[in-house]
């Protein structure tokens, strides 16, 4: 019987076969992505999910500036010239002319990018004013944890084509946080128009940019369809058609560009790498890449609050088993917080070491010599700094076993667990961090300032005045030797106070059909497929 | 009387779906957490939304007028909204039940165009070698767990010889407007220049799960098939007609298969049920995007209001299926209309 079933499906295979090269031509004109992870806004402002701004960032949206990976200088992108007041207190862009907005089945431009687009979309992260500003609860997690929204006094229209940003104060990063994938720019026309039918709620949804593809469709655990700009003003986009397949399961995603459904991948598993690495017709990408992985300790809630808990919860881990069973070696064992590439790196004499003694020690000074039971919150989806947390979390709970800390591992869907984390449900969780820009900032603010904590991305819910005063003074000159000093510093500051244990640096991967060019990995930010092509 | 009967049917449905929805309301009362955001799938509210909730859903009243109030509510398409998405549950099902639907109406044509002839087949030379061999791989088909052979298929056809895509129904790059859910009927009606590639390409991504489905009741009817004829072929009228020098052929065709098919008939409906359930392993595995997958991805994030809501859709849908298979089978053979009581 199965082979006659398997005769009739030959039957109708052959007939297929026939008019593949025809389907194959059709599709060549199209991009197939596979994401892993379903794209929680379509506005990079009010998000810093990585997963989601690899969707959106680079292929909706332009930035003002952009940070060039190899020299590590700006960029010109919409603002074609940028100059900073002698008090360092203001800073002047002049804008690009020519620029269109898309033109999609929800909204028609009817004039040009100017300076109007950019003082409504930066003034909407701090200006009560903005009547976009309390749309979506005033979260603007990327920003308010660097503080740019208490930074920027007020924007100042100089002409058409010329916006003035004011200051408070001088701060070296502003540049660097002004180039991240987040500070993209948003039309003001759209947003007024959606707010004369009272549809303020769509506008983070539906989204128009100036960027090299124009949003089509999306279907939540499905797709995400993109059809090219062909009015993008920096070139010709060669790509029809862009969809993300939305696979969130990593073997499926190995599996699905083995067969040609994906023709790029995102994070493929390292452990699955020397499969690929023997096909002919599939090319892997390795790069360093500015990031760390850690284990974030929820230091509000007991018994985590307790330093020589959190200390002796960190000597029982053993980091070069992980190192060995999770990165596969394709990862770089943390000295500090920072990864060795930034240029204020400072390996750690005082890193802790694998030491079950010294953890029972602790744990019977800090009055727990039995032990107790705690959870650690795995991230259900890979990421580069983390290719595996739910098998990190199980040899973490084998270790810790061994110090009669009983471990229940929780993982939720992936947007699920962000926002839980962030409203600080869990005793610990293993996390981790893929910086914007090279600047050691973004490493630190983010992540551990008070600001953070506020706004629900301090994973260790850790706010302590005197490292927010050590992030201040760095932000606050631009002697560099001078910086590198207060950054040191606070990396020290962390490994003693340990709010979060740093495990390792990853490598970013991605697969790719030989088909396929024009794509690269930077050493940070998100992913552009602008300049994709296919053979 | 086949009214009366169509009227006993009718009413053990009534009381099947009484059960069910007393059942389904009690769900948000049994999921963990708060019950009114288990019932409404609205989370975080302020303190005017949720007295307006507590207004729509009855809360404070007694079980009772909560679950009128949760009946009306069910009728009107009011099913909550899921906490993942933050759509319409009702809307939700709507969208995803075509797929289901399809994949499950296409695997049971394959079972019955295959499975009873070649349960007629084995009959047909009982105990010589067809019938052997059909047993036997049916046997086989039988036993093997379909989340096992849906890896093995594709191990083989999509991953070894690239022959088959192993997820969706078509290829991402197609756009095609989802008017009636059901991908061929879509690309028939969509109007583009590619309109035969996205079918063939549809066919293509139909294949895999199809057989993957089909595999168990296509075994089943084969083996209920041959019992079936078998028993027939056993009685004394058809021992006359062989006496009277009929050959095997005539007896097949003219005699033995009309009464032989009748309990197929009501086992092609039975089965419906159980294909619903294997269609939720095979969306899963293939990525296909049913209500069986959504259910599932549903429970894994807790989504209470989505597993309630689907679990309701999916019973309701197999008790009528399972009630319409009864009622065709009935109109078609007299005989069991003078059961006295109803039997699903």
């Amino acid at each position: 019987m199965h082979k006659l079933l398997l005769a009739l499906l030959s039957l109708s295979l052959f007939g297929c076969i026939d008019s593949k090269e025809e389907i194959l031509e059709e599709k060549s004109q199209g991009l197939v992505y596979c994401a892993e992870a379903n794209p929680v806004s379509f506005n990079p402002q009010v998000t810093t999910t990585g997963s989601t701004i690899d969707i959106i960032a680079n292929q909706l949206y332009d930035r003002l500036i952009s940070i060039d990976p190899v020299t590590a200088q700006f960029k010109s992108e919409l603002a074609t010239d940028w100059k900073i007041s002698k008090d360092g207190k203001s800073v002047t862009f002049t804008l690009r002319k020519g620029v269109k907005f898309h033109t999609t089945a929800y909204f028609t431009p009817t004039r040009e990018f100017n300076a109007d687009d950019v003082i409504f979309t930066f003034s909407r992260l701090f200006d009560v004013y903005n009547p976009y500003h309390f749309v979506g609860d005033a979260n603007y997690p990327y920003f308010q944890s660097v503080g740019l929204d208490q930074l920027i006094r007020k924007i100042v229209r100089v002409s058409d084509h010329q916006v003035r940003f004011e200051l408070f104060n001088p701060e070296s990063s502003f540049l660097a946080n002004m180039a991240t994938d987040f500070a993209v720019v948003l039309s003001k026309e759209y947003a007024m128009a959606l707010k004369a039918n009272n549809q303020e709620n769509l506008f983070d949804q539906y989204p128009v940019g100036t960027g090299p593809f124009i949003y089509k469709e999306y279907r939540r655990d499905h797709l995400v369809r993109f059809y090219k700009n062909p009015d993008y003003w920096k070139h010709e986009v060669a790509l029809e058609q862009l969809v993300y397949d939305i696979t969130p399961n990593g073997t499926t995603r190995i599996a699905k560009i083995l067969t040609k459904e994906c023709d790029v991948t995102a994070h493929p598993s390292s452990a699955q790498l020397s499969i690929l690495a023997q096909r002919e017709d599939i090319n892997v990408e390795k790069e360093t890449n500015l990031n760390i992985g850690y284990w974030a300790f929820n230091t509000e809630r007991p018994p985590f609050d307790n330093l020589k808990v959190r200390q002796a919860l960190v000597h029982a881990i053993d980091v070069d088993k992980i190192m060995q069973a999770v990165y596969y070696g394709n990862g770089l064992r943390a000295q500090s917080m920072l990864p060795p590439t930034s240029w204020a790196f400072e390996p750690q004499k005082n890193m802790p070491t694998f030491d079950p003694q010294l953890a029972k020690k602790l744990l019977t000074e800090a009055g727990f010599p039995k032990g107790f039971n705690m959870s650690i919150w795995a991230m259900p989806v890979s990421r580069i700094y983390n290719p595996n947390a739910r098998k990190m979390a199980e040899l973490m709970q084998s270790d810790l076993s061994k110090i009669g800390v009983k471990v229940n591992i929780v993982e939720y869907e992936w947007n699920t667990f962000i926002q839980r984390i962030g409203e600080h449900r869990h005793d610990s969780v293993l996390l981790g961090w893929a910086a914007d820009t090279p600047d050691p900032d973004n490493f630190f603010s983010p992540l551990l300032s008070c600001t953070a904590t506020f706004s629900g991305k301090n994973p260790a819910n850790w706010c302590n005045p005197e490292f927010d005063l050590l992030l201040t003074k760095a932000l606050d000159t631009t002697d560099l030797n001078l910086r590198k000093q207060y950054y040191d510093a606070a990396q020290s500051m962390i490994i003693d106070q340990l709010p979060l244990y740093p495990i390792a640096h990853g490598m970013r991967f991605q697969a790719s059909s030989a088909e396929v060019e024009g794509i690269t990995l930077g050493p940070f930010g998100a992913i552009s497929l602008a300049n994709a092509r296919k053979k | 009387m086949i009214l009366d009967y169509i009227l006993r049917r009718l009413g053990l449905l009534f009381f099947m779906v009484l059960l069910l929805s007393i059942f389904t309301f009690s769900l948000s009362y049994l999921f963990p957490g708060d019950v009114l955001s288990n019932l409404s799938g609205v989370s975080n509210t302020n303190f005017a939304q949720s007295a307006l909730l507590e207004e729509k859903y009855r809360v404070n009243s007694n079980y009772f007028i909560q679950y009128i109030a949760f009946l009306d509510r069910i009728l009107q398409g009011d099913w909550g909204v899921s906490f993942a998405s933050g759509d319409s549950v009702f809307k939700h099902i709507l969208d995803l039940i075509p797929a289901t639907l399809e994949l499950s109406i296409y695997a049971l044509l394959i079972s019955v165009v295959v499975g009873v002839p070649l349960g007629i087949l084995a009959s047909a030379y009982y105990k010589r070698w067809p019938d052997k061999l059909i047993s036997s791989t049916a046997i086989v088909g039988y036993s093997m767990p379909i989340f096992w052979l849906a890896l093995l298929l594709i191990m083989v056809f999509s991953l070894k010889l690239g022959w088959f895509p192993m997820s969706g129904r078509v290829s991402l790059l197609y756009e095609i407007p989802a008017s009636t859910g059901f991908i061929l009927v879509d690309i028939l009606l969509a109007d583009f220049p590619y309109n035969g590639m996205a079918m063939l390409d549809a066919l293509h991504h139909l294949t895999l799960p199809t057989i993957v489905l089909a595999m168990y009741p296509t075994t089943v009817l084969v083996r209920f098939t041959r019992e079936s004829m078998l028993k027939v072929m056993d009685q004394s009228y058809i021992k006359t007609a062989r006496a009277k020098g009929l050959n095997r052929g005539q007896l097949i065709i003219h005699h033995a298969l009309r009464n032989a098919l009748l309990p197929v008939i009501k086992q092609i409906g039975l089965q419906f049920s159980t294909l619903i359930t294997l269609a939720m392993i095979t969306e899963v595995i293939f990525s296909w995007p049913g209500i069986g997958r959504w259910l599932i991805d549903s429970i894994y994030q807790r989504d209470y209001p989505a597993i309630q809501g689907g679990l309701m859709a999916v019973s309701l849908f197999i008790i009528i299926a399972t009630i319409m298979a009864e009622l065709t089978y009935t109109l078609l053979d007299p005989l069991s209309r003078n059961q006295a009581h109803g039997k699903v």
